[in-house]
This record gives C-alpha cells, sequence and structure tokens, in this order.
C-alpha cells in the first residue's frame, strides 16, 4: 500500500505543484492519477520513488517512509515506466530489460536469463532481446519498458503516461496487455495518464487532480461516473459519462429470448450454429455476436446498429445462446446506473 | 623540383624512426589530452557556472602561437620531449573538452531520467550510460585532435625535437627537396592512418549504431 499524508510539493519558482495530498493506493490495485497538465500528477508519481522530493508530509510505501530509506535503493524496489519508454538506446532489448537485476548485484547470466522470461511475458519474441530499441515499434518498445520495469519483481510499479506516444489501436492493445498482466501479478500500480478512457478502463480506483495539485476526488470508477463529486469532475469526465459506466458493466444479465423475434430479418447460422448475418428477403447485413463478458455499452451499441433491435448472444466458443431485445438492454443499462448511484449513497 | 629515390632507400631506418617517434608525440599528447579533459568536461557540464570559464581559458590557450608555446615551455621543461609533448596536449584541450562537454549535453535528457529512476547512482550512470552515449560526439574531437597534433608535431624541430619536421628543416637548409616531400608525404600518411584506426574503434565501440531500423 502507498500512503500520502498531508503531502505538499512548492517548486522553488513558487508554484505548488502539490496541495496537502493525503491519499491511499491500496495493496494491489491500480490508482490511476488523472488531470490536465500542470495539476501536479506526475508530481505526485515522482515523489513515491523520490525522483521528486516532498515539500512537508509523509509519504509511505509498505508501510515504510520513503524519506527515509536509500533513494538509488529505493527506486530499484519500484519499477518505473516512462513516458516514450526512456530505453537506453546504446543496450539491447535483453539488456535493457536487465538493467535492475544488474544493479541489484545478480549475476549477468541470471539477469539475462530473467529478461528473456520477461520478453515473452509482455509478448515480445527472443529475437526482439537481440536488438537495439531504436529498430523497433512504439508499442514494441514500450512493451519493453513494462518489462524493464517488471525485472525485478517489485510490488509497486509507477507507470507515467506509459501509453501517450503510441497510436489508438495499439494503446488499446498494450491496456488489454497490462489488463491480462496485472490479472496475474497483482501489482501494486500507479498509472498517470491524461486520458479519462484510458482512466476508466485500467483503473480500480481514479484519484482527479486540478491545477494547482488539489486532489479533487479518489474513487472506484464507477463510483466516480455515476456521482461526480462536482462540476470539475462531472466536466473532467465528459458529456458521454453515462455511456462510460455502462463500459464497466456486462451484459451478462441482460435476459435473452429465442432468436425467432426477428420480425423480417432472420439471423443466419451455420453448422456450428454460429451467427453469420442477419438476412431479409432484400438484403444481408452483418451481426457483432457479443458474449457474457462483453460491455453494456456494445450491447447497447449493438442494439442500436442491428437492424432488428436485436444483439446476437453467443457462448465463449461463438455458439448462438439467444437474442437480447433492445428494450431490455436499455432497462439494464438504466438500472446499472440506478445500482451505481444507491450503492455509492450507501458507501457515501 | 625531383625526388631523390636514392636518398629514400638510403634512408629507409631514419625515416621509420621519424615517423614513430613523430606519432609517439602525436598520440602521448591526444591520450594525455584525453584524461585531462574528461573530468573537466563532466564538471564543466554539471557545473554550469563553471562551463563558460573552462571552455574560455581552454579557447584562450588555443589561440598562443604554438612555437611561443615552446618558447615559454623551455625554461621549465627545457629542449626535451615532455616540452613537445606538453605543447601539443595544450592544443589538443580546446577541441578535447569543447566535444566532451556537447557530448555530454547530446545525452537525451529522457535516458539520464530513466537511469536515475531505476536507481543508477551518478557515477555509474557517467559511466555506463552518459560516457557510451556521448562517444561518438567526444571521437569526433578526438579524431581531429589527432590529426591536429599529427600535423603540428613538425613545430617542434624549434627545440630540437619535431619528429619528421626535421625533415624540412634539413631539406630547407641544404635546398634539397626530396626529404621536404617524403615529410610531407609520411605526415599524411600517418595522419589519414590514424584517422582510419580511429574510425575504427569508434566502429567497435558502437555497436548500437551500426544497425539500422
Amino acid at each position: 500500500m502507498i500512503q500520502f499524508d498531508a503531502v505538499h510539493k512548492r517548486f522553488p519558482n513558487g508554484t505548488t505543484a502539490v496541495h496537502d495530498l493525503s491519499l491511499e493506493m491500496p495493496e494491489g490495485g491500480v490508482t490511476v492519477l488523472v488531470g490536465s497538465s500542470g495539476c501536479g500528477k506526475t508530481t505526485t508519481l515522482r515523489m513515491v520513488n523520490r525522483m521528486v522530493e516532498p515539500t512537508s508530509g509523509t509519504i509511505r510505501v509498505g508501510g515504510k517512509d520513503v524519506q527515509r530509506q536509500d533513494a538509488a535503493e529505493l527506486r530499484r524496489s519500484i519499477g518505473y515506466v516512462i513516458q516514450q519508454s526512456g530505453l537506453f538506446p546504446h543496450r539491447t532489448v535483453l539488456d535493457n530489460i536487465a538493467t535492475v537485476p544488474l544493479l541489484l548485484g545478480h549475476g549477468r547470466r541470471r539477469a539475462r536469463t530473467r529478461a528473456a522470461e520477461l520478453l515473452e511475458t509482455v509478448g515480445l519474441t527472443a529475437e526482439a532481446g537481440k536488438r537495439y530499441p531504436h529498430q523497433l515499434s512504439g508499442g514494441q518498445q514500450q512493451r519493453v519498458g513494462v518489462a524493464r520495469a517488471l525485472a525485478a519483481d517489485p510490488p509497486v510499479l509507477l507507470m507515467d503516461e506509459p501509453f501517450g506516444a503510441v497510436d489508438p489501436v495499439v494503446r488499446t492493445q498494450l491496456q488489454d496487455e497490462l489488463l491480462r498482466l496485472q490479472k496475474e501479478l497483482s501489482k501494486t500500480i500507479v498509472f498517470v495518464t491524461h486520458d479519462i478512457d484510458e482512466a476508466v478502463r485500467l483503473g480500480d480506483r481514479i484519484a482527479i487532480f486540478r491545477t494547482g495539485g488539489h486532489l479533487v476526488q479518489c474513487a472506484p470508477p464507477t463510483e466516480l461516473l455515476a456521482r461526480p463529486a462536482d462540476d470539475f469532475v462531472a466536466d473532467f469526465l465528459g458529456a458521454e459519462r453515462g455511456l462510460k459506466l455502462l463500459s464497466l458493466k456486462t451484459l451478462a444479465d441482460v435476459p435473452q429470448g429465442p432468436a425467432s423475434e426477428g420480425g423480417a430479418w432472420t439471423l443466419v447460422l451455420d453448422e456450428a450454429r454460429k451467427p453469420l448475418h442477419w438476412t431479409s428477403k432484400d438484403a444481408d447485413l452483418p451481426v457483432r455476436p457479443l458474449k457474457d463478458d462483453d460491455s453494456l455499452l456494445s450491447a447497447l451499441n449493438e442494439s442500436v446498429a442491428s437492424p432488428t433491435g436485436l444483439v446476437a448472444r453467443v457462448d465463449a466458443a461463438g455458439v448462438l445462446t439467444g437474442v437480447s431485445s433492445r428494450d431490455d438492454v436499455h432497462a439494464h443499462a438504466g438500472l446499472a446506473h440506478t445500482e451505481a448511484r444507491t450503492q455509492t449513497g450507501v458507501a457515501a | 623540383m625531383t625526388v631523390d629515390w636514392s636518398w629514400i632507400s638510403g634512408h629507409t631506418d631514419d625515416l621509420t624512426t621519424l615517423t614513430l617517434s613523430h606519432l609517439q608525440a602525436a598520440l602521448t599528447a591526444v591520450l594525455l589530452g584525453l584524461l585531462i579533459s574528461l573530468p573537466l568536461a563532466v564538471v564543466a557540464h554539471r557545473v554550469r557556472p563553471l562551463r563558460g570559464f573552462l571552455l574560455g581559458l581552454s579557447n584562450i590557450l588555443f589561440t598562443i602561437p604554438s612555437i611561443a608555446v615552446f618558447v615559454l615551455l623551455l625554461p621549465i621543461s627545457g629542449l626535451t620531449r615532455t616540452t613537445t609533448v606538453i605543447g601539443l596536449t595544450i592544443y589538443t584541450l580546446v577541441v578535447l573538452l569543447r566535444n566532451t562537454v556537447e557530448g555530454l549535453d547530446s545525452v537525451p535528457a529522457r535516458t539520464k531520467e530513466a537511469a536515475r529512476a531505476m536507481g543508477t547512482r551518478p557515477l555509474r550512470t557517467l559511466l555506463t550510460v552518459e560516457l557510451p552515449l556521448a562517444l561518438p560526439v567526444i571521437m569526433a574531437g578526438v579524431r581531429i585532435a589527432t590529426v591536429m597534433s599529427i600535423s603540428l608535431v613538425s613545430v617542434a624541430t624549434y627545440i630540437g625535437d619535431g619528429g619528421l619536421g626535421q625533415l624540412f628543416t634539413d631539406g630547407f637548409q641544404r635546398n634539397y627537396p626530396t626529404p621536404v616531400i617524403v615529410g610531407v608525404l609520411l605526415t599524411l600518411l600517418s595522419a589519414v592512418a590514424a584517422d582510419a584506426l580511429l574510425v575504427a574503434l569508434q566502429y567497435v565501440l558502437t555497436p548500437w549504431k551500426r544497425r539500422r531500423a
């Protein structure tokens, strides 16, 4: 667990980057710090491994005051992923990943073996290990950055806009990978971004900062979307925050019926009963079948986009299980909101 | 102006000795220059107020005419090889110091930041991150300093040293062009060979620069 207690940071030029911050970042969870530039989110992150020293207040990692530890040793015990990877251009990918194990005095061979394992963990080939960073794509470099941060198996990972410099498609892939890794590794992650969608996707808790280093609200994404603390938070979450909430809910509970309710449209299946497309006497239209763990938002989208207003539901193997009506999807979307409001109402 | 081939074949041993002595003076000066400018450059790079002072000082030293340097050194180190090497070293400083500072400046801030954030201490960062990344710019300086020193050794003929430079005085005094031409060619050849070796050395030392994306 990372605890900020009355932390204040004023830079020598007089600007206050972080104002009286008290915040707990739970063990094994992803805490996302969001806010526009200059709101103190990166300064907050950098105070955890003493890249920036607080003016006053204490920061504890795993119960220990970071100020009382040797800065270099502290940093070796905390993984750090920097914007645009920050890889060492003169070292091979493998040696980049081996950086911290080597600093810790593990032998070169052991460090390289560990690095090779991590290459695989982050989805890169062994061949990529022999290359230099400039020979990789931006997305691959970012994966190496994550592998480097994980090399000494630190309990805490600091990620400073790690996916900011890659294109949206690659960013989504990297986010998926991070979520997959986090399921296995359960690190305590502090993640800085200015992209609220990224925050909602990745965060177990989201802390929203306002210019001047004020923490406005820190809550799980559902609570944040359902009950923003003030207009600033509501504006930051955007006009579609109601839809964002639906992106966090699955459609598992939406009732489904037999596939015969399509009116003029019929759902065409293959021999294995997997949906192929909608058909009528005039035309064929594509179908995008959804699984139980797909989001309520994608169901809403499909209920609007499909010609019948029906959402085709399939099991994990892609075999049709039934269809859900537009009304049922909408009713559930409304229910999700009511639930989120009342749950947080109780919590508050 | 004709070349007397028989003179050359009669003096191969002398020519070899002179060339080696010439190269020894020049290369010693470059090595000493590197030993002096590396720590100074690190200081100039880290301590901003000293930067202008150190670079300015090396510039001023560079503007002293070479003959004057040797003459000024005479009371201290006399008519010796030491005087030659000290004089040459002073001239290498301006290039080596400036290039090393610029090389260190060229290391991306993000890379240094990453090294610090991984828990690398400053000295180790300097040795394993900053200097290797500054190497191409430092080597550019070393190449200039080497070629410059090789051409400058001849001036030390005035204090009785000067390597291949002795061929020039010999030729002038006897109004006999062969040693002069041979001296010029050997100086040129030495410079080209030394430069080629440095290029090869840099190639070996910077494997990451070889492979393109």
